[in-house]
């Protein structure tokens, strides 16, 4: 019989330093599959974040940037307007992308820039120790929001897929998630289209994907599960956006 | 080739194409928005890149993202812009990225104005972002003179893999001069293979390169502190550039001036002269590194009574000055600021004045 299951190549042997049940794990090994798949390592230019992820370039072997808070899209913009032959991905947290990167990250989109961003949505400030981010659900209880995010005040939390999917300029837009196996199918096939659209040099793509956090929402991973399925899930609707057929265009 | 009549705005822009630089990202701001301008048409001539950024923070981005990767790029803006890319720069110099930022200043704190200024020393010579690093920082006193420190920056860049700042004011952005482009030879960054995030199968090496500046034990980011300092270091001994004038004369008093302001001092000393009146006169042309042992010279001459940085600014270098004449006669400021320059006429005057208010000085001979 031969091997149907094994280490991704582009993957390390290095223990990841992420907290048991977090899922940054499962997103690198899909990211990981992916540009194994697609035979892509060789031209790949990964952006490491400012959050949990920064050191993803110890987990997954190609060329990395390390960002600045909320940079990464402009320097993904940097690298593939000088050398469009490479594929260059950005992975980033919510805190990072919908917060202060914001800005970067809508004007990449809006240029249709040829990249592709992993958007790893947990609905709090992961590394810094599990502040309330513009994700952060109604009445979730952080560190920063002690009695529960308080939407008169702060506002709703911001769903990135949806804004980004209102941008005239044809791009591929998902919103995913890996909180249960049926799902990590649905969001590998995403990532590798994402990836696709890139390497045809179609469109700027994006996966969101809703996350868990058990260290810093004090929950069991397996509380944190039930907590994101019917929580999360109700308002971060799982499904393609926009794809750059469906769009009208111009 | 002959010369020929540029804005200097523009000729930054051309003396870029012909360093070899083919990727300008920029946010517009006045008084340097013609760099863009220029650009915007003339980069699609060469198979380069132009892009105008959403804000200067993403521009000092846009510039890490191109440089890590081993390509060669450069931004310029004014003043309020360059405090928006200072996070950037604060993570290229920490990276070690030869990228090259070009200021042409304007008057501050604040939106300030839009007239020619040096309010900006401070900022690009001690920091401007966060953290120990330097910028090698030149100063052009004309449009001749910028078209060649553009030129030069980007090797000199490459050389320590550190950012390169030109530190311009609006005047020379604005102004028109006769120019001509030294013939250059087109180089690529060296070594980038070693460093840029440039793919794998581009450099035919199964190990990937990694452009960060995180380092989070201690004694791994001392050490890397300690080799930026080695770089800075580095710098003094092998990079310092100085224009001397009129300093073989016998002097009382000496000027330190640079850019703008020390094309005027040259007149007012030249006046002098005729007055029968001796004013020497050091210019840094790199602000960063120092002219330190050229001013401390010139300070030290028998007969030199009073030492005066004049500035388009409250006295920021003149903190420097200072620190280089370490105590060998007085050191005063004279400027204006805001968009006001100094003329030759209030030079002289204020040197005059200065001359008399420190007669009592032996200068170097005590």
């Amino acid at each position: 019989m031969g091997r149907i299951f094994r280490k991704p190549e582009v993957m390390t042997d290095e223990p990841t330093h992420y907290c048991p049940g977090c899922t940054h794990g499962l997103i690198h090994r899909l990211v990981a599959e992916v540009i194994d798949e697609l035979g892509i390592r060789g031209r790949t230019v990964g952006i490491a974040p400012v959050g949990c992820a920064v050191f993803i370039y110890n987990y997954i072997s190609v060329d990395f940037q390390e960002s600045a808070h909320g940079r990464a899209p402009a320097m993904a913009t940097g690298i593939k307007r000088v050398r469009p032959d490479l594929i260059v991905f950005t992975y980033q947290g919510d805190g990072d992308l919908a917060s202060i990167g914001i800005a970067e990250i809508i004007h990449a989109a809006n240029r249709g820039e040829k990249f592709t961003t992993i958007f790893v949505n947990n609905a709090v400030y992961g590394m810094t120790g599990g502040q309330m981010a513009p994700t952060t659900m109604p009445g979730q209880r952080t560190t920063t929001s002690p009695f529960g995010r308080k939407v008169e005040e702060v506002g709703m939390p911001i769903k990135i897929a949806e804004l980004l999917s209102t941008i005239e300029t044809p791009g591929y837009i998902t919103r995913q998630t890996v909180i249960k196996p049926k799902y990590i199918v649905q969001a590998k096939k995403a990532i590798k289209k994402a990836f696709k659209y890139q390497m045809e040099g179609r469109c700027f793509s994006l996966v969101e994907v809703v996350s868990i956090c058990p260290t810093n929402w004090g929950l069991t991973p397996v509380e944190a599960v039930k907590w994101a399925e019917e929580t999360m899930l109700s308002y971060y609707k799982l499904g393609d956006c926009k794809t750059p057929d469906s769009h009208k265009g111009v | 080739m002959g010369k020929i009549l540029m804005k200097g705005n523009e000729a930054i822009g051309e003396a870029a194409v012909r360093a070899g630089c083919l990727s300008y990202f920029a946010y517009p701001i006045t008084p340097q928005s013609e760099v863009s301008e220029y650009l915007a048409r003339r980069m699609p001539e060469v198979g380069g890149v132009f892009l105008q950024g959403e804000s200067e923070v993403a521009v000092s981005y846009m510039i890490f993202g191109a440089v890590g990767c081993g390509a060669r790029a450069f931004t310029t803006s004014s003043s309020p812009g360059i405090s928006l890319m200072s996070e950037g720069i604060s993570y290229i110099a920490g990276a070690e990225l030869p990228a090259v930022f070009i200021n042409i200043q304007r008057g501050g704190p604040g939106l300030g104005g839009i007239l020619p200024s040096q309010g900006d020393y401070f900022q690009s010579t001690k920091g401007g972002g966060h953290g120990d690093y330097h910028l090698m920082v030149m100063a052009p006193a004309g449009v001749q003179e910028a078209v060649e420190m553009v030129m030069m920056a980007f090797p000199l860049a490459e050389k320590y893999r550190n950012p390169v700042m030109i530190l311009g004011d609006g005047l020379i952005g604005q102004m028109m001069e006769p120019i001509t482009f030294p013939d250059h030879l087109r180089t690529e960054p060296p070594n980038k293979d070693e460093w840029a995030s440039n793919g794998m199968d581009t450099r035919k090496s199964s190990k990937p390169n990694l452009v960060k500046s995180l380092f989070l034990d201690p004694k791994e980011l001392n050490a890397h502190n300690l080799l930026l300092k080695a770089k800075y270091e580095r710098m003094k001994k092998e990079d310092v550039r100085y224009e001397p004038y009129n300093i073989d004369s016998d002097y009382q008093i000496l000027i330190v001036s640079y850019g703008t302001m020390s094309r005027v001092c040259k007149t007012a000393i030249d006046n002098m002269k005729e007055d029968g009146m001796e004013v020497g006169m050091i210019r840094p042309q790199t602000l960063f590194p120092f002219p330190e042992a050229a001013i401390h010279d010139a300070a030290s001459k028998a007969g030199c009574r009073v030492v005066v940085s004049i500035e388009m600014s409250v006295g920021q270098m003149v903190e420097d000055v200072e620190r280089c004449v370490r105590g060998k006669c007085p050191v005063e400021w004279y400027g204006k600021c805001g968009g006001e320059v100094p003329t030759p006429e209030e030079i002289a005057g204020a040197v005059r004045s200065l001359l008399e208010k420190n007669a009592g000085s032996f200068g170097a001979k005590y």
